[in-house]
């Protein structure tokens, strides 16, 4: 059969080319060379590899403007934490001087490990949900809390209790993943461009929520070393400068106010902690306009000095605030 | 009005459809936030082969392999269902042969005729069999259930949930150590249909070579009315097993895909017991002699395998193994490398090993610190792990709280004093001292001051390690700031699992 096939079928040969067909095909062909010459001409560079221009962000000032009607910071001794937390935001003049209707609220709690709330490794999770009610009630649009956490970070906001306190205090829970920080010109002088959280670009006002640690090389982990947690990127390097790295974070993150969680105090190995015995209660609960006095405040619970903590006088140096807060307006009070 | 019922087609499809979205539902749920009380292990806990397996090399069916028991009384009975209604690899290879249809009849006839082919897997099995019985459990590289589930582990889901955005499966996109050899092995099964329609259960699977041994005297099967058949092959359009339903009817190959009932036009083919005038059926067609050779040739393969160094010779420095996991011989004989261990790592640092552990150990769960490290509180490995290779712990006992005393260790870690910042570069760190997880803390440090290049007097905390305090976990490793090889690294020295594995005098470490 095939043998057959082969006999009938005739030779194929190319069709002969008109003078139109040429000049058609002759067109087309000049038209795509000029077209690839173009590309190429346009796509020519030097660059071996071409990169997209990354836009450089810097961190707006989330402080509201003095008012020497109200102390700077307010000591609150007490039991329970929402009460603490209430009488302490008031004693500075309310929430309503801080949180405007509509604003977006930013609470930057420390969520920096995979502990539970006794061990007080994280900020306490009931300090987050009163925070973040009072911001609903002070009317603001909505109330993020996020950090950047050193352990899993799903872990670490599930078992501090923070995730669900916040959820259940109607604030929403940002754990950010790798595609979440914008690069960000910290201005200091050793931190320059890092990546930073995006939500510190989107948001009106920053609460800072830290809580009182020990820590090896710092000495303490307080309020001004608990802006580590806007980074991302290999942060760990700022340990080589650790008190400069920790002004100079300090000087571009202003948040609008500060609490700080005395209600645990990590005394011992720090910051991780583990154990009961590192822990010992404090209750006690403070708001404070001036991190470094507040941060100055708190070496007592860690049995510190000023002078053993380089970064306190290095930030008011900076104009960041008072080492002496004795020498401020300071409210104290005890609820029960 | 006459109801029809739904053919025993439509019931299998639907069960098909059942078993594939709860294997993809367990999978995907496998992790710290979604797991809750469910049982991600279900799939591999239903796997005769791997309890089989297992049950040679270390003379146990553990906890949930017990399940497996139901998979292999149902086969007794019923045939060899599991392959097309339940095995999420059967169903995905039938879904890609779809794919490949359009083919004349009379081409899709030849396709789906029984080939002498088919034999090969029954010697798959034999040869994992053989081996077992002499301690080695090699099953999980080619067991259709732990394929499966290392190839979606370790490359599929992860691929599809970075590409996919906003899938949500993880929240840092976790990589994986080989894993394209892994998506290699699991892309040429599936395009292995090309050739022949589910060329992998047919010809490779041992799995499906145990259930066709099992179904070789099943009660119920395919029947062919020879009085009603003409002898027109249509049973043969879309026959999974290729088990002949237009002749001698093979037990041992079939499926009970159902396909055949409805493309008879007639109705000729009915599934149950045989009735007058049924066809006669077919044995388990296998070579006696050749199956024996195969039998006793693989009996040199262990010792063979046992001549190499392996890790369970040696002790191996860099093959850390994850918390609970058994000594290095007992985790060899239980370990099916089906990576469920790696699935729910929530930090990345559990890997599928390639020759770190010698060849026994391929695709064995291990720990690269510098992708993650053992999150001091979780314990979802063991919890993961359906063999108990890596036995399931409470937090309690694996960082020795009481009533435990001891945590468990995975290994220890060293200080590199030529890369160590504070002690070969004059410049403060100590990182691994604050993220060190233990209380007390296993790394501390001397404070020193001393006279640097510039002759300025400097003052550095210089770490050390605390051994007996030391649990190998390797945050110190991931976190150190030093690139590259990191200037404090753990080495399996020291792991709670091994009592060869040891440096100290005293009770541990």
């Amino acid at each position: 059969m095939t043998a057959e096939r082969k006999k009938t079928r005739p030779i194929k040969v190319q069709p002969e080319m008109g003078r139109r067909q040429f000049m058609v095909r002759v067109g087309t062909l000049a038209g795509v060379s000029t077209v690839i010459a173009g590309g190429g001409l346009w796509l020519h560079g030097d660059e071996p590899v071409r990169h997209r221009a990354v836009e450089v962000l810097t961190l707006k000032d989330f402080r509201v403007s003095a008012n020497g009607l109200y102390p700077v910071m307010a000591v609150v001794h007490g039991e329970n934490v929402e009460t603490m937390v209430r009488e302490a935001v008031q004693k500075l003049g309310g929430l309503a001087r801080f949180i405007h209707k509509g604003d977006r609220v930013l609470l930057k709690p420390n969520v920096g490990w995979d502990r539970q709330p006794q061990q007080a490794a994280n900020t306490g999770p009931e300090l987050v949900a009163a925070m973040a009610r009072l911001c609903q009630e002070a009317g603001a649009a909505a109330v993020w809390v996020t950090d950047v956490s050193l352990n899993d970070p799903g872990r670490c906001f599930a078992r501090s209790g923070i995730e669900a306190a916040a959820l259940q205090a109607n604030a929403q829970v940002m754990i950010p993943g790798k595609e979440d920080f914008l690069a960000t010109d910290m201005g200091g002088t050793v931190l320059r461009v890092w990546p930073v959280n995006r939500l510190f670009h989107a948001v009106d006002k920053v609460i800072n929520l830290p809580i009182v640690k020990h820590h090896s090389l710092s000495g303490c982990t307080l309020s001004m070393k608990n802006w580590y947690g806007v980074l991302g990127g290999r942060r760990n390097q700022l340990h080589q400068d650790i008190h400069t790295s920790i002004v100079d974070l300090a000087a571009a993150v202003r948040p609008t106010l500060t609490v700080m969680d005395a209600v645990r105090v990590l005394k011992h190995n720090g910051p991780t902690g583990g154990s009961l015995d590192d822990v010992q209660r404090e209750n006690t609960v403070i708001a404070s306009l001036d991190e470094v006095a507040l941060d100055s405040y708190c070496l007592s619970y860690l049995a510190l000095r000023p002078e053993q903590i380089p970064f306190l006088a290095m930030a008011e140096k900076r104009g960041l605030g008072q080492v002496r807060w004795q020498n401020l307006n300071i409210s104290e009070t005890q609820v029960s | 009005m006459k109801i029809t019922l739904p053919g025993l087609r439509s019931i299998r499809r639907l069960y098909a459809l059942f078993f594939l979205t709860l294997f993809f539902f367990l999978l995907i749920i496998a992790d710290f936030r979604r797991m809750q009380g469910f049982n991600v292990r279900l799939f591999l806990e239903l796997d005769p082969l791997v309890a089989i397996g297992g049950l040679l090399t270390s003379q146990t069916l553990y906890k949930g392999m017990i399940f497996s028991v139901i998979i292999v009384v149902l086969t007794l009975f019923f045939g060899r269902f599991f392959c097309s209604w339940m095995c999420p690899l059967g169903i995905m290879n039938q879904i890609v042969g779809l794919g490949a249809g359009g083919l004349r009849p009379a081409q899709r006839y030849e396709r789906n005729a029984y080939r002498k082919l088919f034999r090969f897997k029954y010697h798959v099995l034999v040869v994992f069999l053989v081996v077992a019985a002499w301690g080695g459990l090699q099953v999980g590289l080619l067991d259709p259930i732990a394929l499966v589930f290392r190839s979606m582990v370790v490359s599929v889901l992860p691929a599809v949930d970075g590409v996919v955005l906003g899938l949500g499966i993880y929240p840092n996109g976790p990589v994986f150590y080989g894993g394209l050899v892994v998506a290699v092995v699991f892309l040429a099964v599936l395009l292995a249909n090309r050739y022949l329609p589910r060329f992998w259960c047919r010809v490779v699977c041992p799995l499906g070579a145990l259930l066709g041994v099992l179904s070789r005297w099943s009660v119920f099967g395919i029947q062919r009315d020879v009085g009603k058949c003409t002898g027109c092959n249509k049973c043969l359009l879309s026959c999974q097993g290729g088990c002949d339903p237009n002749g001698a009817w093979r037990p041992s190959e079939c499926h009970l895909c159902m396909n055949c009932l409805e493309h008879c036009p007639e109705g000729a083919l009915h599934y149950g017991l045989p009735k007058k005038g049924s066809s006669v059926h077919q044995p388990l067609d296998f070579h006696r002699r050749r199956l024996l050779e195969t039998a006793v040739g693989s009996v040199v393969v262990f010792p063979l395998m046992r001549q190499s160094v392996s890790a369970t010779t040696i002790d191996f420095p860099m093959l850390i193994r994850p918390p609970g996991s058994l000594t290095e011989e007992d985790f060899a004989k239980r370990c099916i490398k089906c990576a469920a261990c790696m699935r729910v790592c929530p930090t990345n640092v559990l890997q599928p090993a390639l020759l770190e552990g010698g060849f026994e150990g391929l695709w064995t769960p291990m720990l690269i610190n510098r992708m993650g490290y053992c999150e001091h509180h979780c314990v979802l490995c063991g919890l993961a792990c359906p063999t108990g290779a890596i036995r399931r712990l409470s937090v309690d006992e694996k960082i020795g709280r009481p009533p435990f005393v001891e945590p468990i260790r995975l290994g220890t870690a060293f200080f590199d004093r030529g890369r160590c910042l504070p002690w070969a570069m004059d410049v403060p760190c100590i990182v691994c001292e604050e993220v060190c997880p233990t209380s007390p803390k296993a790394i501390w440090y001397r404070p020193i001051t001393i006279t640097n290049r510039d002759g300025q007097s400097v003052t550095l905390k210089q770490p050390f390690v605390k051994p007996d305090l030391c649990i190998g976990c390797g945050i110190c490793e991931n976190k150190c700031p030093v690139g590259g090889e990191a200037a404090i690294r753990v080495s399996s020295v020291g792991e709670s699992r091994s009592s060869t594995n040891r440096m100290l005098l005293t009770t541990h470490g």
